[in-house]
């Protein structure tokens, strides 16, 4: 196990080339002249412009670019920003809250996820069960920005419960009700992968076998069917974590959140190379690390499963 | 709890011959063993289910595809603003949008787009995301390492901006339609369902039935296919589809952003988004393409439910 | 272990702008019970550090404007004020002698002088500099040399400075309306110590304006800006409230449900979701809807083959009388716009609404057929699709949406809007002349005057002519109204170069811009300025 996850760790090296060199090549090929478009609609002195372009690299081969940026990595130099912003700085702040937002979000859909999901397995075909999935598809087909329109009028506003809006230096109970939004999709794939692997393992030989020994309804579910059906459950919990941090576009900007998801999509409107490569370089990281520690549940949850 | 220890039984076991066991264990062997797909279509069809959810899907497709069955209106003609964000009128039954269109007439016109979208990009994430998470969960070694680690990179870049770039490349730029979303979709879907494929594969393959199989000969592409994915499938069913509301929805976002489908298409999620400045003062825009898009949805969840319970034998036998 | 230490970081800074904004007279107030008057209002991140020469968009150019002042401000009405300026004088409207009101300060405390300004300028409008205003310099002699790619000239030469108190400035060729521009601000004075580390300087400007910043670090990225007053100021702009705190947002939805919740004073732009509602959710009293001088409109680009010769006037005509421009902007904009009767806009000295020609701005279903079905004879339109192009980031799809619709249902051609996902895109197929179709463009001007609307954009050649539009009696009737001796005759030679405009149609104006501000029960004494900007340093807190 040790080995595999040091392996683990050795394959970020190779990632993290492929990737920076990919979204690189992805930002060099946008479509547009990003420094025409700091002037807004006027006219660019061609000088100005060459000049501004010298400044950032984009007056180079897209080769050289990029190891002008891998370069200055060496040096943890990331590079400015379009508005001469170092990116190292506009990374410090971005990640901080947009972590605390994710990880608000996760717990949030996990626990409900769970909860409801083992519910409504549990009680199969019945009312709860009915009302969970009318609840889930309100949530799949009435977008974010409505849901996160709705909720913060009512509890920021009319109720005056929560901050409407939250900024950049929320905190953790700040962030409660833009988590809730943000985690609410998530949510209907975690109560319906629940209640799937519920309702699969309730037949299980094992679970005929604890209750047959006698073992206590609760007991039952929480140990050994709850245990056993949290494979595909922690599996998209993984892979949602970083989704949860790359693409929070709308709840970071209904609730004034200067997130990752806010800037990267900005960052990719006004074709900033060293900002979008930085961001999603640390995403990617976000990333291998989730999943190393999924696949290292997948060991804890089922013994049977084994690396080599 | 203490066990019952029974240390001797007496036994009496009648010959095989004389008991009426017999006829009842009989296997009769000329006929075919039903595969286990064949046996799961036997049980879908009495499932009321999977009816239900057939009906409604075969609704919907029949919607999408002879749209001017069920509507008179031509959606895209005759928007007026002085109708705009009107209430239901003779020969508008839904109202009208901001724009004064008619709420109906677009919604059924939009089925066609939205459906597409949804029921292609969901296949072909299942296809190439299902493909690649069995293979790397089945196999394991360098070949999961390498294929999760491309998953990793595609997750990781944003959607919008490999957008931008898709639509780009001359071919989908001179191309512009439903299949450029489709693919665009695709692409940036595919690793999410790969990674539960593939945590689903991960924890059959090492179960009883898979070691059995193997150990009878049976090959290692052979169980993969016969054995682990049909007992795997029920977590990529359910992902899939939830995913098959998002796609629907997330074409909105490409569409709005000038990066999906041409203005004069019309899909759901286009009124929905187009939705957002009426949200106060006519929610009834917003409600009724939802509406629809929790209908579609609904019936392939059931759909879903009904396909898992089908291929698990032991939730059949009530 | 990692992310708990970020989030430490973060605390402390928080912690330490707390505290600065503390001793800066005022607090954020972000709970809205601040017993000081201090002022909050919306912002967007200033996408450049806050140099005056660097700042072209309205995030950073409030707050630019508030730090620093020219030789001349504008009144509400757009009518020029001395502020630096004792005398602004000139006999051809080539050569300007302009003369500083004394003991001027910095508030570092230097003194403000001609180098001041001088000194300024000759940054701003060197290439090597690569400043975003650059062009605003264009008409003083010798900046050809300094603009130029690789130029080791840093000074232009139309600039002298005669003394601490008095500077010349020579323009390439006349220009009447030039000293209006003054009060743009580009043209502000820069401290010596700014020209030492710029970007540095940018980050905690030192300037001469009503306001200061609330201390070292006052602008805290993607948070807010805050300013205090500044007390060495004696020009016309002093301020009515203890400071205004910028909040940050990245969008006005955020900031629409802030002000409803009474936690953020002034909010300059209401939403698109609340255009209809946000009356009755303010309540009388609470808003203003105020024109300003900017405008909409879609321009057709001459280069295209369809719109070419009789057939295209007649084409742009139809469509321009095919556009029911008072019902979108009763319906989509709620009445927040104002339907165009020509090319500039009714805030500005010299508007003219009548005329000649303007008729074919208005809403005329059957003349636009008509003009059509005359086009169609001179050459069919056949069955391809009049689109406009827009940036879909812009929040311009419904009225675009709305005028296309129009279009398609009084012409009976197919109509529709072209989104781009980003703004560069839209710019790079304008510049580089490869439009398909019609495209959105629209003019906020830079200072109040009739020539800043027609110039850039319709001249030949001129920087912002995306329809490559080109007319040599335009021009001339341009040049005329540049050297014309009395600003009257001005307005008339720039009113008849609209006659020509409105003849040839280069670009379909649609409607002015109207400023829809909402603010607190907190506070009072609102209003916006010729430019849509609202005067902060007017408003009070209740």
């Amino acid at each position: 196990m040790a080995w595999y996850i040091v392996r683990r760790f050795l394959q970020m090296i190779p990632v993290f080339f492929g990737a920076t060199f990919l979204v690189y090549f992805l930002v060099f090929s946008l479509p547009g002249d990003p420094i025409q478009a700091l002037f807004g609609d006027r006219a660019v002195n061609p000088a100005v412009a060459d000049q501004l372009r010298a400044q950032y690299n984009l007056d180079q081969p897209f080769l050289v670019q990029y190891f002008l940026y891998l370069k200055n990595l060496v040096t943890v130099n990331l590079g400015n920003d379009f508005s001469g912003r170092p990116v190292a700085e506009v990374l410090a702040q971005v990640f901080p809250v947009t972590i605390r937002l994710a990880i608000l979000a996760l717990l949030f859909e996990a626990v409900f996820g769970i909860i409801f999901g083992v519910i409504a397995g549990l009680r199969k075909g019945r009312f709860f069960d009915g009302t969970i999935l009318v609840a889930s598809l309100i949530v799949i087909a009435i977008p974010i920005f409505v849901l996160g329109f709705v909720m913060q009028y009512v509890v920021g506003v009319k109720l005056g419960w929560a901050k409407p809006t939250v900024g950049a230096e929320a905190g953790w109970s700040d962030l409660i009700l833009p988590a809730i939004v943000l985690g609410l999709v998530s949510l209907a794939y975690v109560i319906r992968l629940t209640r799937t692997s519920i309702i699969e393992n309730l037949n299980a030989d094992y679970v005929r076998t604890a209750t047959a020994k006698g073992l206590s309804r609760p007991r039952v579910v929480v140990v050994h069917i709850l245990r056993n059906s949290m494979i595909p459950v922690i599996t998209f919990l993984g892979a949602d974590l970083g989704a949860l941090m790359g693409g929070a576009i709308v709840t970071e900007g209904i609730f004034n959140v200067p997130g990752v998801g806010q800037r990267l999509y900005q960052s990719v409107l006004r074709g900033e190379g060293p900002t979008i490569v930085s961001i999603v370089s640390v995403l990617i990281l976000v990333y291998i690390l989730a999943n190393l520690l999924v696949d290292v549940l997948y060991a804890w949850l089922d013994p049977r499963i084994r690396y080599a | 709890m203490p066990e019952h220890r029974r240390d001797y039984i007496e036994h009496y076991v009648a010959p095989i011959e004389e008991t009426p066991l017999q006829a009842t264990d009989k296997v009769s062997e000329d006929v075919q063993p039903l595969s286990l797909w064949a046996e799961a279509w036997r049980n879908l069809r009495r499932q009321p289910l999977f009816v239900i959810a057939s009906v409604l899907i075969l609704l919907i497709v029949v919607v999408a595809l002879f749209p001017a069955l069920f509507t008179q209106t031509e959606p895209n003609a005759n928007c007026q603003l002085a109708n705009s964000d009107g209430g239901p009128a003779p020969g508008h039954p839904l109202g009208f949008t901001i724009q004064g269109c008619d709420v109906y007439a677009r919604l059924i016109y939009g089925t066609r787009a939205s459906l597409t979208v949804g029921i292609f990009a969901t296949l072909g994430t299942l296809l190439i995301g299902g493909t690649l998470g069995a293979i790397a969960g089945f196999h394991g070694g360098w070949l999961d390492s390498v294929i999760a680690r491309i998953g990793d990179v595609f997750f990781a870049l944003p959607l919008i901006l490999g957008a931008i770039i898709i639509m780009q490349l001359p071919f989908f730029r001179e191309n512009r339609n439903v299949w450029t979303v489709v693919i665009t979709l695709v692409v940036f879907g595919w690793p999410q369902v790969a990674r539960i494929t593939r945590g689903a594969v991960i924890s059959v393959r090492n179960a009883d039935f898979v070691t059995a199989a193997r150990s009878l000969g049976v090959s290692r592409p052979a169980a993969l296919v016969r054995h682990v994915i049909p007992n795997a499938l029920a977590p990529v069913i359910v992902v899939a589809t939830v995913n098959l509301g998002i796609f629907i929805v997330a074409e909105a976002t490409l569409s709005f952003l000038g990066i999906g489908l041409p203005p004069d298409v019309m899909s759901w999620g286009n009124d929905i988004s187009a939705a957002q400045v009426s949200l106060r003062s006519n929610p009834s825009t917003l409600l009724w393409p939802a509406a629809a898009l929790s209908v579609t949805v609904l019936s392939f969840i059931m759909l879903g439910d009904a396909l898992r319970d089908a291929l698990d034998p032991k939730a059949r036998k009530r | 272990m990692r992310f708990a230490r970020t989030s430490k970081i973060v605390g402390l800074a928080a912690a330490a702008a707390l505290a600065l904004s503390a001793c800066g007279g005022g607090g954020g107030g972000t709970d809205g019970a601040d017993a000081s008057a201090v002022i909050t209002a919306n912002t967007t991140e200033p996408q450049n550090p806050l140099v005056p020469t660097n700042t072209n968009e309205v995030g950073g150019g409030r707050v630019v404007d508030l730090l620093f002042e020219g030789l001349i401000s504008y009144d509400a009405s757009g009518a020029p004020v001395n502020e630096v300026a004792e005398s602004i004088e000139t006999k051809d409207s080539k050569n300007y002698t302009i003369t500083l009101k004394p003991d001027q300060k910095f508030t570092n405390g230097d003194p403000v002088t001609a180098s001041s300004f001088v000194d300024a300028w000759n940054y701003g409008a060197a290439a090597e500099n690569a400043q975003l205003n650059e062009y605003f310099f264009d008409s003083i002699a010798g900046y050809d040399e300094v603009s130029a790619k690789d130029s080791k000239k840093k000074e232009m030469s139309g600039l002298k400075v005669v003394d601490d108190k008095t500077f010349t400035v020579e323009l390439a060729q006349p220009e009447s309306d030039w000293p209006l521009r003054l009060g743009y601000t580009a043209f502000s004075p820069l401290p010596e110590a700014a020209f030492q580390d710029m970007k540095a300087f940018g980050e905690n400007p030192v300037g001469n304006g009503p306001y200061k910043l609330a201390g070292d670090g006052a602008w805290q990225h993607d948070v807010e800006i805050a300013l205090v007053p500044n007390p060495d100021y004696t020009g016309t702009r002093a301020p009515q409230n203890d400071g205004i705190t910028f909040k940050i947002y990245s969008g006005f939805e955020a900031a629409y449900q802030d002000l409803l919740a009474n936690n953020l004073d002034l909010l300059d732009t209401i939403p698109p979701s609340s255009l209809k509602n946000f009356k009755t959710d303010l309540g009388e009293g609470r808003y203003l809807e105020k024109p300003y001088a900017g405008n909409q409109a879609i321009t057709i680009p001459g280069y295209l083959d369809e719109w070419k010769g009789e057939a295209g006037e007649l084409r742009r005509k139809a469509i321009s009388m095919a556009i029911n421009r008072p019902e979108i902007t009763k319906v989509i904009f709620s009445g927040g716009r104002e339907p165009a009767t020509e090319f500039t806009a009714p805030v500005i000295d010299g508007y003219d609404a009548d005329i000649k020609g303007s008729e074919v701005l208005k809403f005329n279903p059957e003349e636009a057929r008509k003009l059509w079905a005359e086009a169609d004879k001179i050459e069919p339109w056949g069955d391809k699709a009049f689109t406009i192009s827009y940036n879909s980031d812009g929040g311009h799809k419904e009225w675009i949406d709305a005028v296309a619709n129009s279009i398609k249902n009084e012409l009976g051609i197919d109509a529709q809007g072209k989104p781009y996902a980003t703004f560069a895109e839209v710019r790079e197929i304008a510049t580089s002349k490869q439009l398909e179709g019609a495209l959105r463009t629209g003019w906020q001007a830079d200072y109040p005057s009739l020539y800043n609307f027609l110039g850039p954009t319709f001249g030949t050649g001129a920087g912002s002519n995306d329809g490559d539009y080109s007319n040599k009696e335009f021009d001339a009737k341009l040049r005329e109204g540049l050297s014309a001796k009395s600003p009257e005759a001005g307005t008339t030679a720039f009113n008849e170069a609209q006659e020509i405009l409105l003849q040839d149609l280069p670009a379909v104006p649609l409607w002015y811009q109207v400023r829809q501000v909402g603010w607190s029960e907190n506070v009072d004494k609102v209003d916006t300025a010729w430019n849509g900007v609202p005067i902060y340093h007017q408003i009070t807190r209740k």
